[in-house]
């Protein structure tokens, strides 16, 4: 495990882990609360983003395998969350039902749909958080990698999943909230969600499962599987004859990839208090490519620093100039593409000269 | 002897250009056979064919006389034993040499066993005696993009080696290289068939030569002649359509 923390990696976790030491401490412990409530969430929002984003490298850093559908991975894992968290409610809702949430009572509904049920038991939730992406994403992998649909085909139909998902999620018959998705939640596993021990509670999670997938991400490209997902990404063709069942392995990276999407959306909502289908939208899976390109893709280190770096741009920008954001978004999009292919990670690493050009080639060529 | 690989009545068309026409061809256990013709002649087409990247659309390819590689796709041929040489020199480029090599090892290819693969001190002697068989053990390390063309031709040749396949086929090896490392790769696959079944697609008649081995000359899609080089190229059909251009 140990062989795992690179320097890149290690001095990214060890600003996690004093991030995660301070920043609850900061809120909960010291006098005049240095740091306020609402950044708690905020940043614990960041650092689900920064695993979403680590999720989507690991596709598309090192496999290649441009998913512009990954917010619905993300989306599916806070939904799985938000039915928990919406059968907390029980009898606290406007309409006092103790079984059937707001909107389905809104909706003359007077049974629960059976895909609801076992979402009281927080367990299975968070299964199910993990489950439904990873399923969704072995049965579309299944399809588009045995019929060897790649490259900007692939993006594109990654992108129709999530905006199908999304209109199908907008419909109030499919039994998720329609427009106005899962919110006023109360308490998880008991503990208020207003209260700032549980928000300090999440953010600690957050960044625990964001080191997690960061290791596991690792491990995974690291070991001689992450070296045939480079060769697939560099030379598919040579790497299938060799004797790699390449749609196999992009099946595997796909799933796991989705799972940690999943995670991610579920640590999402519980801190955000919504999850609706405006998750789903094209424009947030794009987002998502932007953090990692804008990091460093194919670094895992950088592509949740991407995402740390946008998050915070978004919340600044949006609260000075609001209309200018999305400008501002394509323009340092453009910016990183043409200046710093290598993205901010490499940008740092040539400034600190720590990216050794590999070994300069003694004189000696082949007699 | 046994028969190593059996075509047997092959065709193939694409968009109604008869890419492989009626091909038979015979190749021997541990036989090096060089396949010449000119361009369009159908060589890389039946190479695609023998790996399953092409299915044809009549005709049988047997391997081993028993196992019908038309029913195989690629990763399953290089399963069976199968290995392929590129004529544009295909490496993976951001790995280093020794990698390329490593990935190339024969070794249970499922994704757990790779997940979980932990290099054996057999798997490392074996890397190591390959990269200098291939003289390329001074830059290990070095990453395979920063090789010269040449040196790429006998990494992959080498990562050939590494699946230690019972058939090589090597489409054009000497392309891109000097005079004298054309002659080294020569020998090399002399030294490499006996052991292993080699078929080398080539348009260097010096090369060939050098081969010294039986030859079969497409055209067309077409077995025109076979025989020694010296037989087939003093053949009036072979020198028309071929060497008297």
């Amino acid at each position: 495990m140990l062989s795992l923390i690179d320097r890149r990696m290690g001095i990214f976790l060890a600003g996690l882990f004093v991030l995660t030491v301070a920043v609850p401490v900061g809120n909960l412990a010291l006098d005049g609360q240095p740091v306020p409530s609402y950044i708690v969430a905020l940043l614990g929002k960041y650092l689900c983003y920064a695993l979403l984003a680590v999720a989507l490298d690991l596709v598309w850093g090192y496999c290649g395998i441009l998913s512009l559908g990954h917010g619905a991975f993300f989306a599916l894992g806070g939904y799985a969350m938000g039915m928990h968290l919406m059968r907390e409610i029980g009898p606290r809702g406007v309409y006092a039902n103790p079984l059937l949430p707001d909107f389905m009572v809104f909706l003359n509904w007077d049974s629960l749909p059976w895909y609801w049920l076992g979402f009281d038991m927080f367990g299975f939730a968070l299964l199910m958080a993990l489950a439904v992406p990873g399923l969704l994403a072995f049965v579309f992998g299944w399809f588009a990698f045995r019929s060897r649909v790649t490259g900007v085909y692939l993006s594109i139909i990654t992108q129709a999943m999530t905006y199908a998902l999304m209109l199908a999620f907008f419909r109030n018959e499919m039994g998720f909230g329609g427009y106005n998705g899962l919110t006023d939640f109360k308490d998880v596993l008991g503990f208020s969600l207003q209260a700032d021990t549980t928000r300090a509670g999440l953010f600690v999670l957050s960044a625990l499962a964001l080191a997690a997938g960061l290791l596991v991400a690792k491990a995974i490209t690291s070991s001689k599987l992450g070296k045939v997902l480079i060769a697939i990404r560099d030379a598919e063709s040579r790497t299938r004859f060799i004797g790699y069942r390449v749609e196999e392995y992009k099946l595997f990276v796909f799933v796991v990839s989705a799972m940690m999407a999943g995670l991610a959306g579920a640590l999402y909502v519980p801190q955000v208090g919504i999850i609706n289908p405006g998750e789903f939208s094209p424009a947030n899976s794009i987002g998502i490519v932007i953090w990692v390109a804008l990091g460093g893709r194919g670094t895992l280190v950088g592509a949740a620093m991407g995402a740390i770096i946008v998050g915070f741009a978004q919340t600044l920008f949006t609260s000075w100039f609001p209309e200018l954001w999305l400008f501002a978004l394509g323009g340092l999009f453009v910016f990183v593409t043409i200046f710093l292919p290598q993205g901010v990670l490499g940008l740092i690493e040539s400034r600190l000269g720590r990216k050794p050009p590999p070994a300069p080639a003694p004189e000696e060529a082949s007699a | 002897m046994s028969v190593q690989l059996l075509l047997d009545g092959v065709n193939r068309s694409f968009d109604g250009f008869k890419a492989i026409n009626d091909l038979s061809l015979t190749v021997e256990k541990g036989e090096l056979r060089a396949i010449i013709g000119p361009n369009g002649a159908g060589k890389t087409t039946m190479m695609d064919i023998i790996t399953g990247k092409t299915r044809p659309d009549t005709g049988k390819v047997l391997w081993n006389q028993s196992v019908d590689l038309t029913r195989s796709d690629e990763a399953g041929t290089a399963r069976l034993g199968i290995g392929r040489k590129f004529q544009k020199p295909t490496v993976f480029e951001t790995q280093t040499v020794e990698d390329n090599i490593a990935l190339s090892l024969k070794e249970d290819r499922s994704v757990w066993a790779t997940l979980f693969y932990r290099r054996s001190a057999e798997d490392s002697a074996r890397i190591a005696e390959l990269l200098a068989l291939v003289k390329l053990d001074h830059v290990a390390g070095w990453m395979a993009g920063d090789l010269s063309h040449g040196q790429k031709q006998w990494l992959e040749i080498g990562m050939l080696l590494a699946q230690d396949p019972e058939l090589l086929l090597v489409d054009e090896p000497a392309a891109g290289m000097t005079d004298a490392e054309t002659m080294r790769t020569a020998e090399l696959l002399r030294q490499i068939a006996g052991k292993h079944t080699v078929i080398v697609v080539e348009h260097d008649m010096d090369f060939v030569r050098a081969l010294g081995c039986r030859v079969t000359v497409l055209h067309q899609g077409h077995v025109l002649a076979e025989g020694s080089l010296d037989h087939v190229s003093a053949n009036e059909q072979v020198i028309e359509v071929y060497l008297g251009r």
